[in-house]
C-alpha cells in the first residue's frame, strides 16, 4: 500500500492493522487509530466537501471538535448519521462516508455557480430576496431554501442502535486530559476524592501529545501514559475516552455524551452505542483547552489552508504529512513548532511571520534548523481552487496598513496560526461571565457562579510550567474541600522552550484593486465584507451581527470564528472587544445525536405500561386495548369480524339485558385512615361525609380552589376511621397529591394518612339485570338480597378462598356490583366470575360499550369534567352542600359561575335518529348564520344508544336546562356536517335511576 | 438540572419532585366570611419575584412529603429548604 504522504515511524497509529473503508463510493486504505481525515490526508484527499452558501470547495482545517469543513455523511449498519465530522470519526473495516453540500459530486458541483454569482448573495440576502410578492412563499422560497438549507440528511427510518443514560456522582469532574487535566486529576485523586476525567478524543494527552516537553525527565507522551495507567488503577477514578462534556448546567449538573461503539463496524451486544452520562460533581476543574486561531486573507478557505496545531498534530498523532511544500503563516511562536516538526520529517517549510524582530527560544531553533523565516510577512492571498497550488505573499509596512513585494510562490498547504482562544464554553455555560484579557486578546473565565475553576490553556495560561503548578495545587484545594485529607504530591519539574509574545495582528488588508473574499466563519461563508455591510446596515449589537451573518452558528458554532469576528466588529466600531462583548454560549459544545438525548425511551418504553392482574386473559380473549394514562384497558372483545361499533354495540346491550363484566382495576384507589378521615372528606368533597355510616359508600365531587371540577368517584367506610376513594383512573395521581397537600399544608392538625393502593386491589365490576344471580352463585354464603346488600352498601366476603370486598356502585346504570380482591387473587376472580356467569350469558365488556352505557345514562366521565365545568354545568349541583365549606367552595359565588345562562349539560338527539354526531361538533340556532356563528356548546361524547337503537350524545350548551325540546343543528366544520338535533334530558335512559336500585 | 435538599431524605436530583408554587400563600380558614377580593387573591395573584422566593416542592418520587424551598429565582440558588410546617427563618 502506498501512501504518498505517510511518514514511516512516525505517529501513533497502529501500522500492524490496516483498515479500509469508502469516501464518495471508492476505496481508501488507513490504519487502526486513523480518523477519516488522517486517513484521507495520506491518501493526498483533501476536497471533501462544498461550503454551505457559494459551494466552494472544502477541505480539513483543523483536527478536532473545532472543525468547520470536514463534515460528511456516515453509512453505518445501513443507517445514515448526518454531520459527521471527519476529524473526530475513527475509520473502521467497511465505513462509508460521502461528502454533503453537493451536487451532483464534490468535484463537480451546480451548486458552485453560486460562487460566481456572490455579489448577490450578500450578508442578510435571505432577508432581503424573499420578501416580495408575498404569495411567493409557499410554493416558491420556502421549498428553495429548504432544499438549500443544512448539510447532512438524517435517515427517516427507526433508529435502531442502542443509546443510553447514567446518573452519576463525583467529588470532582475534570473536563479534558491534557496536562492540567491530568495533573489536577492526579492531585485531587492521590488527595482521596472521586474523581471523573473526562477526555472526548479517543487518546488522552491534549497539547503532551503533540508539544516537545518533558515532566519529571519524561517526555509529555510517557508522563501521560504513566499517569494515565496510575489514575485507572485507582478505585476512586473513572476515566473517560471518547468522552465530550458539553453541557454544564444548574447545581452542578453536568452533561457528558460518551461515543461507545461509533468507532466500531457494529454496535457491540452488551454495549449501547453511545451513553449520555449526568454527572453531578461537587466540584467541576474546566480543561478544555484552547483552539488556534486562523489569520484572516484571501482566499483563506481554499483547501490546504489549515490550523498550524493541526498540520503538528496529523504528523505526530496520525504520521501524516498534510503537504509537502508547506507554508507556515503566523504571528506568534506556535507556527515555529509546526515548522520544526516539518523539517524534522524532511520537508522544508518557509515561515511567514507578520512580527518584525521576535526572538526566542523557538525561533532560534528553527533558525538552527536553516528554516527559511520571512519577517514582516503576510499571505495576501492563497491560489487554486480545489486545492492550495501557491500563495501571494508580500511584505507588510510597520502599522500593517501597506503590502509591499507581493510575489506569487509555490507551496501546496498554507498553516496559519494566529494564536489561541480558550475555549471557556463550559465555564460561561455555567453563569461565569467571562472578562477580556488584553494580553492574549482572549476572553477568560471571571468569578464562579457555581463550583468551578478553569485551569490550564482554558484559562489562558499559555506555559506548561504554570499550567502544571496551578493544576496540581487546584487539584489538592478542591478536593481537600471535600476530602480533608490534607495528602499533597510533589509538583513534576517540567522543561519546555520559551516563547515569545504574539502580534495582535490578525487580518491582512486587501492589496489595492483586489476584492478576495476574506473568511471569518468557514462553515458558513460568512466574509469580512459581510459583516461590514451588517455594520454599514446598522447592525449593532453583537448578538443582531450573528444572526443577520449567520456567523458563528451551524455544526462548529463558531469555535474558529467568534474571536475574528468580535475583533472586526471592535475595529470597524472604534471599540476595544470587551465593549462589543460575545454571543452566548449555550449548550450543546459540539453536537449530540438526538438518539443519546432519548436514550432508552422510545416507543413503548417512552412512558411505563401498566396492565391489570387479568391483562393475560384479555388478550386470550381477543381484547383489542386503548390506552388509559399509562395502563392498557381492553377497549373491546373483537368476535369473529366485528369492528369497534359492532363489538361495543353488542356488549353493552348484553349489559343491558343480561350481565356482563368489565375490568375496573386501573381506577384509582386511595386509603384514608385517621381518627380525622371523616372531618377530612367533608372539607375535601362538595357534599356531607360526616354522617356515612360504617358498610355505605357515597358518591363524591371534589373541587379545585377555584370551583372546577377536579374529580369524582365513590367512597366507602370500611370501618370508623378507614375509608376507600375511588378515583378517576386519569386523575388518580394528582388526586393523592391533592390530598397530601391539604393533609401536611393546610391542615395539619386532622389526623389523617393517605396512601395509593390502586395496585393492591384487582377489580371488576359487573353489571346488569343477571348481575345479582351472578354474585348469588359467587357468593353463595352472603346475603345479597336489596336488602342485605343495598345500593350504595359494602361487604366483605370470600370468594372460592379468596378474600373480596363487593362494593354495589354502578357506573352503567344497570343494577351493578364491583368486586376487588389483592391483584394476585385478580385473574383467579376473573376466570371465576366467567365461569359462573356462563349460565347469566355473562360477557366481557371493555371502555367503548363502557362509555356508551354512562353516556346514555348521563353520568358524566372526563370528557364532560375537563377542566372547564364547575358542578352546576356537569348538572351535579345536587351534590353540593349549602351548609358546609370545602374545598373551592367561596369560588362557586364568582359572577361567571352564577350567571343564569351557563352552559349545562343536556342530551342530544339527531332528528332523523340514524346519523352520529361528531364528538367536539357545535351546537348552533342557524346552520347558516354569518360566521363566527354563535356557539351554544359543543357535544362533549357520543354513543349509539343501545336502549333506543339511536344515536345519542352529551352536549355542554348555553341554558342548557331551558333548552331541552328545542330544534337546534350539530355542526362539525371539521367532518363537514350539518346534523338537524333535538336536545333532551341528559338522562335518556331509565331516569329515575330505578334499575341501580332494584 | 437542581440539587434538591428534601429535609426528610437528603439532597435529590429535580426529576424527583414536582413544583409546588409559591408556599407563602395561606389559604383562608374554612367557614369564615370573606370578600371577593380576598378570595381572589388567594387563589389568582401570586407575585412573581426575581430574586429570594420561598416556594412549595413536592418530593413526588421521594417520600411524597410537600416541602418548602428557598430558591433565588434568577439564580435557581437554593438557600434552605423546609419541613411542611417548619418555622420559616
Amino acid at each position: 500500500m502506498s501512501q504518498d504522504f505517510r511518514l514511516d515511524n512516525v505517529g501513533m497509529v497502529n501500522r500492524e492493522k490496516k483498515i479500509s473503508f469508502k469516501f464518495n463510493g471508492k476505496k481508501y486504505f488507513g490504519f487502526e487509530g486513523d480518523t477519516i481525515a488522517s486517513a484521507l490526508i495520506a491518501n493526498g484527499v483533501h476536497l471533501v466537501g462544498r461550503s454551505f452558501k457559494y459551494h466552494r470547495p472544502r477541505g480539513f482545517f483543523g483536527v478536532g471538535v473545532d472543525e468547520p469543513y470536514a463534515i460528511l455523511q456516515l453509512d453505518r449498519n445501513n443507517e445514515r448519521d448526518p454531520n459527521i465530522r471527519a476529524t473526530e470519526q475513527e475509520i473502521f473495516e467497511g465505513l462509508e462516508v460521502k461528502s454533503v453540500n453537493c451536487w451532483p459530486s464534490v468535484n463537480f458541483d451546480i451548486g458552485a455557480i453560486n460562487n460566481f454569482l456572490k455579489m448577490f448573495f450578500p450578508a442578510g440576502f435571505y432577508y432581503k430576496t424573499f420578501m416580495w410578492p408575498p404569495s411567493f412563499w409557499y410554493k416558491i422560497y420556502e421549498p428553495f431554501i429548504r432544499m438549500a438549507a443544512g448539510f447532512g440528511e438524517a435517515s427517516i427510518k427507526h433508529d435502531k442502535e442502542r443509546y443510553e443514560h447514567k446518573y452519576e456522582y463525583c467529588d470532582l469532574l475534570i473536563t479534558g486530559s491534557g496536562p492540567s487535566g491530568l495533573a489536577s486529576a492526579y492531585a485531587a485523586a492521590k488527595n482521596g476524592a472521586r474523581v471523573i476525567l473526562a477526555e472526548d478524543k479517543p487518546r488522552f494527552g491534549g497539547s503532551l501529545l503533540t508539544s516537545d516537553v518533558n515532566i519529571g525527565n519524561q517526555t509529555g507522551v510517557e508522563w501521560t501514559e504513566k499517569i494515565i495507567a496510575e489514575l485507572k488503577s485507582m478505585p476512586n477514578v473513572t476515566v473517560k475516552n471518547r468522552s465530550q462534556v458539553f453541557g454544564y448546567y444548574d447545581h452542578n449538573m453536568l452533561v457528558m455524551s460518551e461515543r461507545i461503539s461509533d468507532h466500531l463496524p457494529k454496535t457491540q451486544k452488551y454495549l449501547p452505542k453511545q451513553r449520555l452520562w449526568y454527572i453531578r460533581a461537587n466540584e467541576v476543574l474546566i480543561s478544555s483547552g484552547s483552539i488556534e486561531r486562523p489569520l484572516v486573507f484571501g482566499n483563506n478557505d481554499t483547501p490546504g489552508v489549515m490550523l498550524s496545531s493541526a498540520a503538528k498534530e496529523y504528523m505526530k498523532v496520525y504520521g501524516v504529512l498534510v503537504g509537502k511544500k508547506p507554508l507556515i503563516f503566523t504571528n506568534n511562536d506556535s507556527g515555529y513548532e509546526t515548522a520544526i516538526e516539518f523539517k524534522k520529517n524532511g520537508v522544508n517549510p518557509v515561515i511567514l511571520d507578520t512580527r518584525s524582530n521576535p526572538s526566542s527560544d523557538i525561533i532560534t531553533e528553527a533558525k538552527n534548523l536553516n528554516i527559511e523565516i520571512k519577517l514582516s510577512y503576510v499571505v495576501v492571498a492563497a491560489k487554486g481552487y480545489k486545492k492550495v497550488k501557491s500563495a501571494d505573499i508580500a511584505k507588510i509596512s510597520e502599522d500593517k496598513k501597506e503590502l509591499f513585494k507581493i510575489e506569487n510562490i509555490e507551496c501546496d498547504c498554507i498553516c496559519v496560526s494566529g494564536f489561541w482562544t480558550p475555549s471557556i464554553h463550559l465555564a460561561s455555560q455555567s453563569g461565569n461571565k467571562s472578562k477580556f484579557n488584553e494580553k492574549i486578546d482572549a476572553f477568560v473565565p471571571d468569578k464562579s457562579k457555581q463550583q468551578e475553576n478553569t485551569i490550564g490553556s482554558a484559562n489562558g495560561i499559555f506555559t506548561l510550567e504554570e499550567t502544571i503548578k496551578d493544576a496540581f495545587d487546584k487539584g489538592f484545594d478542591v478536593s481537600n474541600k471535600i476530602t480533608e485529607k490534607n495528602n499533597k504530591v510533589s509538583v513534576p519539574t517540567v522543561v519546555e522552550k520559551k516563547s515569545t509574545v504574539h502580534d495582535k495582528f490578525w487580518c491582512v488588508p486587501l492589496p489595492k484593486g483586489k476584492s478576495y473574499k476574506r473568511f471569518l466563519d468557514f462553515q458558513n461563508d460568512v466574509a469580512v465584507s459581510d459583516i461590514e455591510l451588517a455594520l454599514r446596515e446598522g447592525f449593532r449589537s453583537i448578538e443582531h451581527v450573528k444572526r443577520y451573518t449567520t456567523l458563528g452558528m451551524a455544526t462548529d458554532q463558531g469555535k474558529t470564528s467568534n474571536l475574528n469576528g468580535l475583533q472586526l466588529v471592535s475595529d470597524i466600531e472604534n471599540k476595544v472587544v470587551p465593549q462589543v462583548g460575545h454571543t452566548t454560549f449555550r449548550p450543546p459544545y459540539t453536537p449530540v445525536s438526538i438518539g443519546a438525548i432519548v436514550g432508552r425511551e422510545v416507543g413503548k418504553h417512552s412512558k411505563p405500561t401498566r396492565k391489570s392482574p387479568m391483562h393475560s386473559w384479555h388478550e386470550k380473549n381477543n381484547a383489542v386495548f386503548v390506552d388509559a394514562g399509562v395502563w392498557l384497558r381492553p377497549r373491546y372483545y373483537k368476535q369473529g369480524n366485528e369492528g369497534l361499533f359492532e363489538a361495543s354495540k353488542r356488549e353493552a346491550k348484553n349489559v343491558r339485558q343480561n350481565v356482563g363484566v368489565c375490568d375496573v382495576t386501573t381506577l384509582g384507589k386511595i386509603d384514608v385512615k385517621g381518627p380525622d378521615a371523616a372531618e377530612f372528606l367533608n372539607r375535601v368533597y362538595t357534599n356531607a361525609w360526616l354522617k356515612l355510616p360504617v358498610g355505605k359508600a357515597r358518591y363524591g365531587v371534589m373541587l379545585r380552589e377555584d370551583g372546577i371540577v377536579m374529580d369524582d368517584g365513590t367512597t366507602t367506610r370500611i370501618s370508623e376511621n378507614h375509608y376507600h376513594m375511588t378515583t378517576t383512573t386519569a386523575q388518580a395521581a394528582n388526586v393523592l397529591s391533592h390530598l397530601e397537600y391539604y393533609l401536611q399544608l393546610v391542615w395539619p392538625e386532622l389526623n389523617v394518612n393517605v396512601v395509593s393502593t390502586t395496585e393492591q386491589w384487582a377489580g371488576a365490576a359487573i353489571a346488569g339485570p343477571n348481575s345479582r344471580k351472578l354474585l348469588m352463585k359467587l357468593f353463595p354464603n352472603l346475603d345479597v338480597s336489596n336488602e342485605g346488600l343495598p345500593f350504595m352498601g359494602y361487604k366483605e366476603a370470600d370468594l372460592f378462598g379468596a378474600p373480596a370486598k363487593i362494593y354495589r356502585i354502578s357506573f352503567s346504570g344497570e343494577l351493578a356490583y364491583e368486586i376487588n380482591v389483592e391483584s394476585d387473587n385478580g385473574y383467579f376472580m376473573w376466570e371465576k366470575i366467567m365461569e359462573v356467569g356462563h349460565e347469566f350469558q355473562i360477557q366481557p365488556y371493555g371502555t367503548e360499550a363502557l362509555s356508551t352505557l354512562r353516556i346514555e345514562m348521563g353520568h358524566v366521565a372526563g370528557s364532560e369534567l375537563d377542566g372547564r365545568t364547575i358542578p352546576y354545568d356537569a348538572s351535579l349541583e345536587g351534590l353540593v352542600s349549602k351548609k358546609k365549606d370545602f374545598i373551592g367552595k367561596r369560588s362557586l359565588n364568582r359572577s361567571a359561575f352564577t350567571s343564569t345562562d351557563r352552559e349545562k349539560l343536556v342530551g342530544v338527539v339527531p332528528i332523523d335518529k340514524t346519523t352520529s354526531i361528531p364528538e367536539g361538533s357545535y351546537i348552533v340556532k342557524d346552520p347558516k348564520a354569518k360566521l363566527p356563528n354563535p356557539k351554544l356548546g359543543h357535544v362533549s361524547a357520543s354513543c349509539w344508544s343501545v336502549e333506543y337503537d339511536n344515536p345519542f350524545s352529551l352536549a355542554i350548551i348555553k341554558d342548557g336546562k331551558n333548552m331541552i325540546g328545542q330544534k337546534l343543528f350539530a355542526m362539525s366544520p371539521l367532518k363537514n356536517k350539518t346534523i338537524p338535533v333535538e336536545i333532551v334530558s341528559s338522562h335518556y335512559v331509565d331516569p329515575e335511576g330505578k334499575r341501580v336500585r332494584s | 438540572m437542581l440539587y434538591i435538599n428534601c429535609p426528610h431524605c437528603g439532597l435529590r436530583s429535580q426529576n424527583e419532585f414536582a413544583y409546588g408554587g409559591d408556599a407563602t400563600v395561606k389559604r383562608p380558614e374554612l367557614n369564615r366570611e370573606i370578600s371577593d377580593q380576598e378570595w381572589d387573591n388567594f387563589v389568582y395573584l401570586r407575585k412573581s419575584p426575581r430574586g429570594k422566593h420561598l416556594e412549595l416542592w413536592h418530593h413526588i418520587s421521594g417520600c411524597r412529603q410537600w416541602i418548602k424551598v428557598e430558591r433565588d429565582t434568577s439564580t435557581h440558588e437554593i438557600f434552605k429548604t423546609y419541613k411542611a410546617n417548619e418555622a420559616i427563618e
